[in-house]
């Protein structure tokens, strides 16, 4: 078993940011990190280095050995200053170590269940929370791969189901009629790959993209007040109000703290039948965006959310409330009318679902990568040798694919099948 | 009124099996067949094993199954494919002599202790609620038993093609069993439609061989069985001709009457054994294909030409034949065609091959959606096994994907269903490396040993090559030198300062037993097959540590069984999207629920959790 390591509090900003590590590596990563095991259940205040030494944060620490854990196994609890750079980079020295992974969600309460260490009624209540944390996590890394990194990962992923189906392909059908040496083809397919994978682990690029917190959108008709209601949120001019229809083309998004949870409001063409081009565009991008936000905010005219949007959990009121004299379940940017009920409501249901998520769709991806990295590494200077054996080589590309996969999908031998099959007439 | 403790229907390759393995473990075994002469038949190509099948064939053989032996006595040409390539992924296949094959197997079944021939059609089940207590025959005579194998093969709603023509049957040759067919379908188990097809058999002596390339045997033929040493009978070359563009027009101007492709066909057809027609269509830039011309017997002329399956009609199938170099006067002597069938999708099945709704049937081979006679042979043995071990009522065998091919095998079938003819390739098997056809037996007889399914000459045989692989790997660990050492010895090491024993030397590319004698000269005494062995494993030695992990963390999930009668439905905090997928697919452990399209840790969290709750309610 792999000792695994997350951020396990909700929120991304400000005071305190906790990360567990869980499993038999524990001891030896408090040794490089924490200059030694600290006391068994007591807190200690300690300097965290990296393994080159270099300081990280001075944190509260916890260790608590097998017999007195929640997983059963040796738990290093690590409460950081929570600011988002401090907790990227002990994530990162993490990542750095032999044998460790970012945990899966609901993977600590797993451990703790496979010991012995919950009963069922314990686990029922952490269902719900574990499964909140994989939706959040499956959101974020849509979004995330619905942008460049997507792009990138989805040309990475055909790259290697090419290369790891050619390989293959001289593996199981060597007694037909296909080329006996593809090494060259191999080396030209994962070059690229590794060479965009160093890109992407060296530059600032993924840790730009990946913003943490949580998405609201705003969704409704056209001049139904949305912007209204996202300045009179933002404080501020974020997006440009008229009283013309369809004045909001494009997706405007504004950062801010909403109860001291880190939020991106989005706010959104209007939605309706149209037949300029531009604003057709606009539309089925708030549409693409809004279904992947957190929250939809709906702004109605008779307080029904389009069934094509509307998810389990999102909020409906009727628009422009100040025109309604104060009717219930309705919302006025411009009177602030029904406005705080909406912040209060937004973050009870944000409470419950994990805002690191983000941060920890980060780490896995940067993780993923790296690994991905040394793998197809190694493929490329086996491929380069003489007595380069193929069984050995598909084994470090498969390491390679397993490695990415959080990235690129999981690659069963089905679709490589197809890629040999399509590839290649086979047969006797 | 007869009885027996299981009836086996059916005489093919999964028929056989099964029905040998029940009586190897000691239950009183009937394998009702149509015909004793069918039994050993080989209906497609005259060829045993290949890459992955070879592998499936070797741990056949190693709980002491049939295919392996009779093929070793049946063999004419004995290649090993990949033999350039790493050990793993090296698999012995065979030409096999028709007739030498059949031999050989009717002889093996007619000398197995407990083991009684039928000759009759089985027309239904007799059947007490939801179970089947035995079978019915054609002339009305009942023998009943506690479990029965079905091994069937496509007489499911059988329909063979040839062009425009068709007519119900499995084989060609053999009538559909209508009634008991009806039987079947009245369980109402998920089934789905598949197709196959043969080439048209030539006449080898109508063949002009002259100019045609040859196709050699292995100088040094590798066996299939751990007890074989060398083949017996004479061995053969194939033909190696192509065909060429007048064959692929003359295909092409007539596709319109082919079976496939004049739209008489719905069922899925391997992609990896595709018709001529499907080839020349789907690769339209290619202007030839190889064709293999295989003996059938070195004791008629009847060849298989490898490479030309068809439905075309029959004087189509003259025409092109007659096109291809060699074959010009060639006479055809049964015109190949296609065949369409039902298959019970495997996912009603067991781990053990058991129906899940029926007690005390068993399913194996084609009938589950698989093509090739290894394949039906493998799961031959499982339900024969399985059979056996419900009869006495003992705990049935899974098959691992950590340890078996066979067990990657019945994982996929049971899990994943098919959606194609399934056939074993190695890339199917994640734990490749550790699962080779040199070790077959050292993953498995010990096992088949235990279960009692072994002969006491295959015991002793195995036996004692253990005690000699475990004196030489010992004597290996124990040697100890330091890089300077083997580098006086001529070794190229990394002056590292660490000591290395034997194994971790023959680990290095380039390093081969030999050199170690210079080292140790006792170990001269290490027999060959040893030393290949050793080899092999001080290959894999490092990647296979490092698979460990995910082989303990499958093997822990495999150990959490889910009961058949699990409330997937009462679990609280399941989306109901993934609870339906679990009542459809009612995985039989942690490691296959896992298997299921859209799973998440949370809910194999709470699977588990009520797991357990459920055994400790179960306990107090």
């Amino acid at each position: 078993m792999n000792t695994i390591y997350a951020l396990s509090t909700a929120r991304g900003k400000a005071g305190v940011a906790v990360i567990r590590i869980s499993g038999s590596d524990v001891e030896r990563v408090a040794r490089t990190i924490c200059g030694g095991v600290p006391e068994p259940r007591r807190a200690s205040l300690r300097v965290l280095r990296d393994e080159t030494g270099e300081r990280l944060d001075e944190a509260l620490v916890l260790y608590f050995p097998d017999t007195a854990s929640f997983t059963g196994e040796p738990i290093l609890e690590l409460q950081l200053h929570g600011s988002v750079a401090v907790v990227s980079a002990v994530l990162a020295c993490l990542s750095g170590f032999d044998g460790l992974r970012v945990a899966e969600a609901g993977e600590f309460t797993r451990r703790a269940l496979t010991n012995e260490r919950l009963d069922l009624t314990q686990v029922e209540a952490l269902a719900d929370l574990i499964e909140s944390e994989t939706e959040a996590q499956r959101r974020q890394a849509l979004r995330v791969l619905s942008g460049d990194l997507g792009r990138r990962a989805s040309w990475w992923r055909a790259s290697l189901v090419r290369a790891v189906a050619l390989l293959e392909a001289t593996i199981d059908f060597s007694d037909e009629d296909i080329p006996q040496d593809v090494s060259a083809d191999v080396v030209a397919l994962i070059v690229p790959v590794i060479d965009d994978l160093s890109g992407q682990i060296a530059g600032a690029g993924v840790a730009e993209r990946i913003r943490d917190g949580f998405e609201v959108a705003i969704v409704g008709p056209p001049n139904i007040g949305k912007s209204t209601l996202l300045n009179a949120l933002a404080g501020r001019e974020a997006a440009i109000t008229s009283e013309y229809a369809g004045t909001t083309r494009d997706v405007i998004e504004v950062r801010m703290d909403l109860n001291g949870l880190p939020v991106t409001l989005l706010d959104t063409a209007g939605l309706r039948e149209t037949e300029d081009a531009v604003e057709i565009i606009g539309i089925s991008r708030a549409k693409d965006r809004a279904s992947l936000a957190d929250i939809r905010v709906f702004l109605t005219v008779d307080g029904v959310a389009p069934v094509d949007l509307f998810q389990d959990g999102d909020i409906v009121f009727k628009g422009k409330g100040d025109l309604l004299g104060a009717e219930a379940e309705s919302i006025s940017g411009l009177t602030g009318l029904g406005v705080e009920a909406l912040v209060e409501k937004i973050a009870a249901l944000l409470e419950v679902r994990a805002a690191g998520a983000g941060l920890a769709i980060r780490a896995r991806h940067k993780d993923s990568m790296r690994r991905g990295l040394l793998a197809l590494d190694e493929v490329r200077c086996a491929l380069s040798s003489e007595d380069a054996s193929v069984d050995l080589v598909a084994e470090d590309l498969h390491s390679a694919v397993r490695a990415l996969d959080s990235l690129v999908g999981r690659m069963d031998i089905e679709s490589v099948l197809d890629e040999i099959f399509a590839s290649f007439c086979l047969g006797k | 009124m007869k009885h027996f403790d299981v009836i086996v229907i059916g005489g093919g390759h999964a028929g056989v099996e099964a029905a040998h393995a029940a009586a190897r473990m000691g239950v009183s075994t009937a394998l009702v067949t149509l015909s004793w002469r069918d039994i050993g038949v080989m209906s497609c190509n005259p060829a045993i094993g290949g890459l992955g099948k070879g592998h499936l064939v070797r741990e056949i053989d190693a709980f002491d199954g049939l295919m392996g032996r009779v093929a070793d006595q049946a063999g004419i040409q004995f290649r090993l494919l990949n033999r350039r390539k790493g050990p793993a992924v090296q698999g012995p296949r065979a030409q096999a002599d028709r007739k030498l094959y059949r031999d050989a197997m009717q002889h093996e079944m007619t000398r197995q202790e407990n083991l009684s021939l039928i000759e009759g059609e089985a027309a239904d089940f007799l059947m007490a609620s939801d179970c089947v207590t035995g079978i019915l025959l054609a002339d009305g005579s009942t023998i009943t038993a506690k479990a029965v194998i079905l091994t069937t093969g496509t007489f499911l709603r059988g329909v063979i093609h040839i062009g425009d023509k068709s007519r119900p049957g499995g084989r060609m040759g053999d009538p559909p069993s209508i009634r008991l067919a009806a039987r079947i379908e009245s369980f109402d188990l998920p089934r789905g439609r598949l197709k196959t097809g043969t080439p048209p058999r030539l006449d080898g002596k109508s063949i002009n061989w002259e100019g045609l390339d040859l196709q050699p045997p292995d100088d040094d033929p590798v066996m299939f069985s751990f007890l074989s040493n060398k083949p017996v009978a004479c061995q053969v070359s194939c033909g190696i001709t192509h065909t060429n563009e007048r064959t692929h027009d003359i295909i092409r101007d007539n596709l319109g009457r082919s079976a496939m492709y004049g739209g008489y066909i719905d069922g899925t057809g391997p992609r990896y054994c595709p018709s001529i027609e499907d080839k020349i269509v789907r690769f339209s830039d290619k202007t030839s294909h190889q064709i293999f011309l295989e003996p059938e017997s070195l004791y008629d002329d009847l060849i298989y030409p490898n490479g030309i399956s068809t439905s075309l009609p029959e004087s189509v199938q003259t025409e092109y034949v007659h096109s291809i170099k060699g074959l010009e006067e060639a006479r055809i002597v049964q015109p190949g065609y296609a065949i369409e069938y039902d298959y019970v999708d495997p996912r009603a099945l067991t781990q053990f091959l058991s129906v899940k709704d029926i007690g005390g049937l068993f399913l194996a081979g084609q009938i589950n959606g698989t093509t090739g006679y290894e394949e039906a042979a493998a799961q031959g043995l499982v339900a024969g096994i399985n059979a056996a071990q419900y009869v006495k009522d003992e705990e049935a065998i899974r098959f691992s994907r950590t340890e078996s091919y066979i067990g990657v095998m019945i994982d996929d079938l049971t899990t994943r269903g098919v959606s194609e003819p399934y056939r074993m390739f190695t890339s199917r098997a994640e734990f490749r490396l550790s699962l080779r056809a040199d070790n077959a037996d050292q993953r498995l007889t010990a096992l088949a040993i235990e279960l009692g399914c072994v002969s006491e000459e295959r015991k002793n045989h195995f036996q004692a090559k253990l005690e000699r692989l475990t004196a030489a790997r010992t004597r290996l660990e124990e040697m100890s030198f330091t890089p300077k050492d083997l580098q006086s010895a001529g070794f190229g090491v990394n002056q590292d300062g660490a000591r290395r024993n034997g194994l971790q030397i023959l680990a290095f590319p380039n390093a081969a037993f030999d050199d170690l004698i210079a080292l140790d000269p006792e170990l001269k005494n290490v027999g060959d097959d040893i030393r290949t062995q050793l080899k092999n494993d001080a290959t894999y030695a490092n990647y296979i540590a490092r698979q460990a992990r995910d082989v303990d963390t499958l093997r822990r999930d495999e150990a959490h069984a889910i009961p058949l009668d699990f409330d997937f439905g009462a679990i609280q905090g399941l989306s109901n999207e993934l609870k339906t997928k679990l009542v459809i697919a009612r995985p039989q452990d942690l490691a296959q629920a896992a298997r299921i399209d859209g799973m998440t840790p949370a809910a194999l969290t709470l699977i588990l959790a009520r797991l357990r709750q459920g055994k400790r309610s179960r306990s107090a």
